[in-house]
């Protein structure tokens, strides 16, 4: 997992799931009336289908990179005294 | 008066006000005299209490009634709450745990104590710390408009003062219960509330659209109604003019709603990352409901629902829509019951609102300007009395103001809230943007926001300032410039007053570097951003 200890930044490329719910903000995709599913019109049930949608992506991002490390970089060996001299 | 309704509305809030009072000791930790203990119920709300608190805190009443509302009045405008509501979670999975970890390494309690620690400047956190006091306390009057259609739709509508007798009862008793037992009350009465709004939604979305006619029928008739109007912008669809409007308002609501302080106490309750995590996946079960809620607006149309005229007020009040939908349609027992799903809805959310408010005054004006050397007991008994304070206000503000007055300044908030974004939200990842910058980008985008929304009129209900957050493109100018001609289009005021703030935080950044200008100390460690609850770094709860 590429990671940069110097400013604690960590990524996954799972994240990117989190960017497919955000579709949902191009209206013109789905501003019509038809088809119809139980009398909702395509404007409705294409947006309530996204709450589905969106659980998956959120879901797999928390699923896929769960086991990963929590601290990474350096350890933290130093004390509170340390670091503010290193401040300096 | 409808007395059945009354007397179920009456028990399940006394049952409320019960547990209300017994949360003090509910999982209760070594002393309630400390911001951890009362104003963050210990830190260690697991997946499931946080699940009902943050979804009984975001999910307000005043959302159950006013979108339906909306959607009655301007029709598939209103349903912008969905697309809000599922893009929100993506959009703060990632940040919010690092604010998490973050607060939880230096006990951090309010989004101001975190840019204090970041950029070592009091005075920008004094400045995070009023915007979200400012944007909360209209939120909490809201929720009183909401609990106040519920009352009048019961027959309690009296003229006058004595008229808001009702309301004040409610609201001293939940003063009280909050007073006492912090945020384990609403955290317990989230649970009763939850479970009575999820019974209401799923029996009324079975029953009502089968009693008239089914779904197609239901768009039919709104079709038809909006069809009938003068407006243009309304309908069961979007219009050319108002899609950027739609998408940009679920947008900036999304960025928003967890920049105000009250869904950032929910977060920092929890009791660890995968606890946020977990809810981030769990949360948009509400949004279903807030969906199908939604379309409660339609079936009001089918249904011939006419608005309660409020006798405080002399107006007819479009926030009674739903419960006037449940009180005519659904057996008395029942409508009882959804009134008080409605009611207690409003008592959860405006209890953690102001424990959120007091939480703010106390940590970032209180004790870095008024008692420097304030021990946690004196903390967390000014909080305690400060939720006080912001919650008559409050009622104040219903009682002696216009209603109509709490529901602009909540508008107004929406666009106030987001102009922390870049100090707050960008902060968690980067110290890139100099204090001077976050400074005059704040003072810009609020400024040019307030004047933008002070300028938006509405003829159709006859008011010319703050009638609306829907801003037509020609009417951006720039020193009298207009980049998008005499464009109807509309956008949300927030995006572009927000652009503004961070283009102004760009520019005065880029000048504050070449000029190497200090730009305070950072408190927090690289590292600090992933501490998990199992780390030695976390700060042990409720000490000093």
């Amino acid at each position: 997992m590429p990671s940069d200890p110097k400013t604690g930044l960590r990524w996954s490329n799972w994240n990117l799931l989190l960017i497919v719910p955000l579709l949902m903000l191009i209206t013109p995709w789905f501003n019509m009336d038809e088809p119809r599913i139980f009398g909702l019109p395509f404007f409705y049930w294409y947006q309530f289908a996204f709450v589905p949608l969106g659980v998956l992506c959120v879901g797999l991002v928390y699923v896929k990179t769960k086991d990963k490390p929590v601290v990474t970089g350096k350890p933290d060996k130093l004390g509170v005294d340390d670091l503010d001299e290193g401040a300096k | 008066m409808q007395w059945t309704e009354l007397i179920v509305f009456s028990a399940l809030f006394l049952l409320v006000t019960v547990m209300g009072f017994v949360a003090a000791r509910w999982q209760k930790g070594e002393t309630l005299d400390h911001l951890d203990e009362w104003g963050l119920g210990g830190r260690k709300f697991g997946s499931w209490i946080t699940w009902f608190l943050v979804g009984g805190d975001l999910y307000t009443a005043y959302t159950f009634v006013a979108v339906p509302a909306l959607m009655f009045g301007a029709g598939a405008t209103g349903f912008f709450a969905l697309p809000y509501t599922v893009i929100l979670y993506p959009i703060v999975f990632l940040p919010l745990v690092r604010m998490w970890s973050v607060s939880r390494v230096h006990g951090y309690v309010t989004p101001a104590d975190f840019v204090k620690g970041r950029y070592g400047s009091h005075w920008l956190a004094l400045l995070i710390a009023i915007t979200g006091i400012v944007a909360t306390m209209p939120y909490i009057a809201l929720q009183l408009v909401g609990l106040e259609a519920v009352l009048r739709s019961m027959g309690l509508n009296g003229g006058g003062i004595l008229g808001h007798l009702p309301l004040f009862i409610a609201f001293v008793i939940l003063a009280l219960y909050t007073y006492q037992s912090g945020l384990r009350a609403p955290a317990l009465i989230a649970f009763v509330k939850d479970i009575l709004i999820y019974l209401v939604i799923l029996v009324a979305i079975v029953y009502l659209p089968a009693k008239f006619g089914g779904w197609g029928e239901i768009f039919n008739d709104a079709q038809a109604k909006f069809d009938a109007t003068q407006s243009k912008t309304d309908g069961i669809l979007l219009t050319g003019t108002n899609q950027l409007q739609y998408a940009t308002l679920a947008l900036g609501s999304a960025l928003a709603l967890f920049l105000y302080p009250h869904s950032l106490t929910g977060i920092l309750a929890s009791r660890g990352r995968n606890v946020i995590k977990r809810n981030m996946v769990a949360l948009p079960a509400y949004s279903l409901v807030l969906g199908l809620l939604a379309l409660l607006g339609y079936v009001a149309i089918s249904a011939g629902t006419k608005p309660i005229v409020n006798q405080a007020t002399g107006r007819p009040d479009t926030n009674t829509i739903v419960p006037e939908l449940f009180g005519h349609n659904f057996p008395s027992w029942f409508a009882g019951i959804a009134f008080a799903a409605i009611g207690i809805g409003a008592l959860v959310p405006a209890a953690i609102m102001s424990i959120a408010a007091a939480n703010l005054w106390t940590r970032n004006v209180y004790k870095e300007y008024i008692h420097k050397h304030a021990t946690p007991a004196q903390e967390a008994k000014q909080a305690k009395i400060a939720s006080l304070v912001v919650k008559f206000g409050a009622v104040a503000f219903i009682v002696f103001v216009d209603p109509q007055f709490s529901i602009d300044l909540q508008l107004i908030g929406g666009v106030m809230i987001l102009q922390t974004l870049p100090a707050v939200a960008i902060a968690l990842y980067t110290r890139w943007f100099h204090v001077y910058g976050l400074v005059a980008g704040w003072v810009a985008g609020m400024g040019y926001g307030m004047w933008l929304l002070y300028n938006i009129g509405n003829p159709a209900v006859n008011k010319a300032h703050f009638a609306g957050s829907a801003l037509p493109l020609g009417k951006i100018s720039i020193f009298g410039w207009h980049p998008f001609g005499a464009s109807t289009t509309q956008i949300y005021v927030g995006i572009v007053a927000l652009f503004v703030n961070l283009l102004v935080a760009v520019i005065v950044t880029l000048i504050a570097k070449r000029a190497k200008a200090f730009n305070g100390t950072d408190q927090t460690d690289p590292s600090d951003y992933h501490v998990d609850e199992d780390s030695p770094r976390v700060k042990p709860v409720a000490t000093h």
